[in-house]
């Protein structure tokens, strides 16, 4: 492991918290997505569609 | 032009007659003003140091506090969207009730200064000095308030949005009325920073009109 | 394909699946180089290993400045243009700036710990990116605020526009104001005559900031798109509810509608 001087610990905790911050930008985004689609789901099975007609599930 | 000027006469006589809109914010002032020995101790060099400080965060607020006013009440009765569909630009609406808002309740606020400034423990000058910066930085805080008092027009609870959204706006009217007061209490360069004051000031009459136009249109219908 | 094409958002949403997983690959790579360069590089004469931190600092200062650009774009093709996908991308934009200018300020606080002695010091480039994370802050409360996610893109798109002119005229007077207090220290940063060993893992980090910045945003623009579908089709299944029971019309021939997590 390289020798990260007298304020390795300044060094490492800035690395995490951008870590920990990006990680919960990326998994909050995932996790609104995942349940989005599956509340479009629901709805498209109790049969509303879209004005187009199209199903509200299609990602197309 | 018969239009604008009804309509200057128009707020500033709701301002001075109903609920006191424009005299609650001298005794906002005044109560800020006061609050401020309470915690900084009675220390009085220490006062006359932070006196240009305590004025102006003391005017700031006190502005704030009024800018709700700006469009809520004429939002409340239907008189905003008689004057967003009037034939007169509402920019010159906007510009002209900012107007009226600091005759009715900024020039107060300057007025109470001299007042204030003893509490302070300020001497003349700083006072006058104080008073006058005031006098040329709180139309800035008027109109560029304006800008957050008509996003926060349509909202129920606006008034806390409002001010959160109008601070950062008024952050360099108060770093130059401040530094202009110190300046000329110091004896020091008071014609840079007050000509900087006004630059904003002026800046902010076509910024300020124009923003809230826009929001007061595209948030009304 | 045209701009006129991605106003579409269906289009969009095609787009954003075929593409998405090749962007969030290259930010991948890119971080990966970055990280590597990163930990390779050689201690600064002054401050030591400390000045690894410049090269996740730096970055999120630059995105937190690009970010609120990229919104005044978005906001001028709301109140200019009037392009669909405009306030989308503001919407989405505005949580993933205010991360990054959150981060600009924590790591620059565990910064300047180590080279000026202090976590805090009010000199105009911090207190500036603290105005900014506020203004970021306020937006996002603004966005919330509105129901209409159309009554609320034109407020924000006004907002940011305003902030964007706001921010060169806060950085010259925070400028101003601290020269004339004085500051306590001489802030040294590494400045523009900066050591190619330095410089170049600062630029693969900007890059895949960038990159990252790029991937969650249309991750994000996606997401919203689907929640206005969600909401204009709740709207619909209340109205065809509610038509129901005027009409008296379910007597056992249509099945009731499931309602899902509504």
């Amino acid at each position: 492991m390289m020798s990260l001087g007298p304020y390795a610990s300044f060094i490492v905790t800035s690395y995490a918290l951008v870590t920990a911050v990006v990680l919960i930008l990326i998994i909050a985004i995932a996790i609104d997505y995942r349940s989005l689609r599956q509340r479009l789901r629901e709805l498209d099975q109790s049969g509303i569609t879209r004005r187009s007609g199209r199903s509200a599930a299609d990602l197309r | 032009m018969t239009v604008l000027a009804a309509l200057i006469r128009r707020d500033i006589r709701i301002a001075v007659r109903v609920g006191g809109g424009a005299l609650i914010g001298v005794l906002f002032f005044l109560t800020v003003v006061v609050l401020m020995p309470f915690a900084v101790g009675p220390d009085l060099a220490l006062l006359t140091r932070l006196g240009p400080a305590i004025l102006w965060l003391g005017a700031l607020l006190a502005s704030l506090l009024t800018l709700d006013r700006l469009f809520t009440a004429d939002h409340e009765d239907g008189s905003l969207d008689l004057i967003v569909m009037s034939r007169t630009p509402l920019e010159l609406a906007c510009a002209t009730k900012a107007l009226a808002h600091w005759i009715a309740a900024g020039l107060p606020l300057i007025g109470a200064t001299p007042v204030l400034g003893l509490l302070l423990n300020l001497d003349t000058r700083s006072t006058a000095a104080v008073a006058l910066t005031l006098l040329a930085g709180t139309p800035a805080l008027t109109f560029t308030g304006m800008i957050g008092a008509a996003l926060a027009v349509t909202l129920h609870r606006g008034g806390l949005l409002l001010a959160v959204l109008v601070l950062p706006l008024s952050i360099p009217v108060l770093i130059f009325g401040v530094a202009a007061s110190q300046a000329a209490i110091a004896g020091q360069s008071f014609g840079a920073p007050f000509s900087i004051l006004c630059a904003v000031s002026l800046v902010s009459f076509v910024i300020g009109p124009f923003a809230a136009a826009a929001c007061l249109r595209h948030g009304l219908d | 394909m045209t701009l006129i094409d991605l106003a579409n958002p269906s289009k969009f949403l095609s787009l954003t699946a075929r593409v998405l997983p090749w962007l969030a690959a290259a930010t991948a790579i890119v971080l990966a180089i970055g990280l590597y360069q990163s930990a390779a590089a050689p201690d600064d004469y002054q401050q030591g290993a400390t000045v690894k931190i410049m090269f996740i600092h730096v970055p999120n200062a630059w995105l937190s400045m690009l970010v609120w650009g990229v919104m005044s774009l978005a906001a001028l093709g709301t109140l200019v243009w009037r392009h669909p996908l405009a306030d989308v991308a503001a919407k989405a934009a505005a949580p993933i700036g205010a991360a990054f200018t959150f981060l600009a300020l924590v790591t620059g606080a565990l910064w300047g710990r180590p080279m000026w002695g202090t976590y805090w010091e009010w000199d105009a480039r911090l207190t500036s990116v603290l105005i900014l994370f506020l203004m970021y802050l306020g937006l996002i409360a603004l966005w919330r605020a509105v129901e209409d996610p159309s009554r609320a893109a034109r407020a924000g798109a006004v907002l940011t526009l305003v902030g964007a002119i706001n921010l060169p005229i806060i950085k010259f007077s925070v400028d101003w104001w601290n020269t004339l207090h004085q500051p306590a220290s001489v802030m040294r940063l590494g400045g523009p005559t900066l050591d190619r060993a330095f410089l170049v893992p600062l630029l693969v980090m900007a890059a895949a900031f960038s990159l990252l910045f790029v991937t969650l945003l249309l991750a994000a623009m996606r997401n919203e798109i689907l929640r206005r579908r969600l909401r204009s089709l709740q709207m619909m299944q209340a109205r065809a509810f509610s038509s129901e029971v005027d009409t008296g019309s379910h007597e056992g021939n249509a099945p009731k509608p499931k309602f899902g997590a509504a």
